[in-house]
């Protein structure tokens, strides 16, 4: 275990490194929870809830959304992309660690970094300038703890199955990028699941893509209540565990017919 | 003695595709592809003791790579048999690659954007390396290497022969039985060649650490390896003594007269006349080289009829160097020997 967490603060130092990464971040969050901010407060005008929502739980949805986003979000399927296109991953072979742990310990070294350096200072920030109202019950921080590493979970899974089939397709950036879309849009990060017509919620309740968004962010604003929320973190743990199913597989067969690229 | 490297009727093969020529080749492309089956190795089998030094050459394309891949398990083989420290490397991967290093000259394996040393720790925490036996080897190692003072710099910083330094010192922090070096010396200077020579003989005699090299510079393959492996097309076409293969194929001499007169072939051939000898013409105007075996009266005779019968401005004897010899193993395809 000792190496796992070794990587985490590897990751943390890397991050370090590159400074201005992290502070043009800072400014494409800032700018895009404003925006959206502008935009519901448009919609909304002078419509006191929709769908369940009041305007400054739809505020504060869209900032929790953003800054959990700084958490669960990761590179690593690039980065897996890259390695196997560059043919580094042969040395991540004669290494003793699980290749794909040690890429989730990276992605879990970079959300924490982000999480402490951005998103709290970042939440802050935002709290002053934005009406957002903060819950003040324990168990709702909590269950949104518990719900962000869910997410965490969950996301950093669906990258590396589109980072692993790399080993497959060799070139896969059109499907990285449209993962990343679809993740955008199902996940509720730019609109909650409960404003989609009621098919298209239907037909996301059979994807995992609400449990990396929308979860966390409707327990943070009080949207579920009761036992929708042990609902929803159940959602979570299932998708959690199926996933596992698939990224496996498809390591075994990428293991037996890999092919090390430019050597 | 011990067996490290137990290698049996090995054998690669890939699949290619090969695409059709033009637009409409291309579209059909699309759909269907023509594949095509290459083999990088060959059924090649051979064995390698504890405590050896071995170079492993061959041109480019030959599969040493392929067959290196191969014994670190990073590529399953297509069929054959491969034993390296007793397990299966492919099987058994990760309690395999505890009891190996690796150092690929093409590539790093030192994370890019931090110090050396953050390197190093995370490396030691991956081979779960105690302190005190951490202490005591590593600090032995970055003293041979020298790299103390680049401890703290992050890789990117690095030069070239420095971070080779680093790499090696990386791949040795567990203090593994096997080393593979694939091309460790590429592109370095004199100095930092020496120096990574010296500390790997070193190595050897204090660890009885096997090593097994892989080089375009048979200079480096002089220095370290008693033995030599050569693979072309994806056979060993020679496995033994280096000496011996100096001795089967390097036989004789080169004599290289300048002359300081005009002279041409028809004059200088009856010189060698009953002498174990032919000429060859130099690269320069006036340059020939006498070709002679290796025996003193020969040698003497040669110089002494060429030097009462023309007048010279210069006079060089050659030993045939071992890349002359291989040059000579690869144009002519198998060896006699």
């Amino acid at each position: 275990m000792g190496k796992y967490i070794e990587m985490i603060r590897i990751r943390f130092l890397m991050m370090l490194a590159y400074r201005t990464n992290y502070y043009s971040g800072i400014l494409i969050y800032s700018i895009n929870i404003g925006a959206y901010y502008f935009l519901w407060s448009a919609i909304y005008g002078n419509k006191g809830e929709i769908e369940g929502l009041s305007v400054i739980q739809m505020t504060t949805y869209i900032a929790v959304a953003w800054m959990a986003r700084a958490f669960y979000f990761n590179n690593i399927d690039r980065e897996i992309a890259q390695e196997i296109k560059e043919g580094k991953v042969a040395v991540e072979f004669i290494r003793p660690y699980h290749y794909l742990m040690m890429k989730t310990m990276q992605g879990l070294g970079e959300g924490i970094f982000r999480l402490s350096f951005f998103s709290i200072p970042g939440m802050f920030i935002v709290s002053l300038i934005f009406p957002i109202e903060f819950s003040a019950a324990a168990s709702t921080w909590l269950f949104f703890t518990l719900a962000i590493i869910l997410s965490f979970i969950v996301n950093t899974q669906i990258n590396l199955l589109t980072g692993v089939l790399t080993f497959f397709f060799f070139n896969n950036d059109g499907l990285i990028r449209a993962k990343r879309v679809v993740i955008d849009l199902f996940s509720g990060l730019l609109l909650p699941i409960s404003f989609y017509p009621g098919w298209a919620q239907q037909v996301m309740d059979f994807l995992p893509f609400q449990a990396i968004s929308y979860i966390p962010s409707m327990i943070f604003t009080e949207g579920f209540q009761g036992a929708a929320v042990y609902e929803a973190l159940l959602f979570q743990v299932v998708w959690a565990a199926i996933l596992i199913i698939p990224i496996q597989a498809l390591w075994i067969i990428a293991k037996k017919q890999l092919i090390v690229q430019g050597g | 003695m011990e067996k490290v490297i137990d290698v049996q009727s090995l054998r690669k093969d890939f699949k290619s595709h090969s695409s059709r020529s033009g637009l409409k080749g291309a579209f059909r492309d699309l759909f269907t592809r023509n594949y095509k089956v290459i083999s990088a190795v060959k059924d090649i089998s051979f064995t390698v003791n504890e405590g050896e030094m071995v170079g492993y050459i061959g041109e480019n394309g030959a599969g040493k790579s392929t067959s290196i891949k191969m014994l670190t398990g990073i590529l399953t083989p297509t069929s054959g048999t491969v034993r390296v420290n007793g397990m299966d490397p492919h099987k058994e991967r990760e309690k395999f690659v505890r009891s190996i290093g690796v150092v690929f000259g093409q590539r790093s394996q030192l994370w890019w954007d931090i110090a050396v040393q953050e390197s190093f720790r995370l490396l030691k925490k991956v081979y779960n390396v105690p302190d005190d036996v951490y202490n005591e080897h590593m600090n032995h190692v970055i003293e041979s290497l020298d790299i103390g003072p680049l401890l703290d710099k992050p890789v990117r910083k690095l030069s070239l022969g420095q971070r080779m330094r680093c790499e090696l010192a990386a791949a040795l922090l567990h203090n593994p039985k096997l080393l593979f070096l694939d091309e460790p010396t590429i592109g370095l200077d004199v100095l930092v060649k020496l120096k990574i020579r010296n500390f790997l003989k070193e190595i050897n005699e204090k660890y009885k650490t096997t090593i097994l090299l892989t080089t375009h510079d048979l200079t480096d393959i002089e220095a370290l390896c008693d033995r030599v492996v050569m693979l072309d097309e994806g056979q060993i076409i020679y496995d033994g003594k280096l000496a011996k293969l100096r001795s089967n194929w390097g036989e004789g001499k080169q004599i290289e007269f300048q002359f300081g007169e005009d002279v041409n072939k028809e004059k200088l051939v009856p010189l060698l006349n009953e002498l174990e000898a032919e000429w060859t013409i130099g690269d320069r105007p006036n340059v020939f080289v006498a070709n002679v075996v290796n025996e003193e009266h020969v040698i003497s005779e040669v110089i002494g009829r060429v030097v009462a019968a023309h007048r010279i401005t210069d006079i060089k004897i050659h030993e045939i160097s071992t890349e002359e010899i291989i040059r000579n193993i690869y144009e002519e395809g198998m060896l006699n020997g």
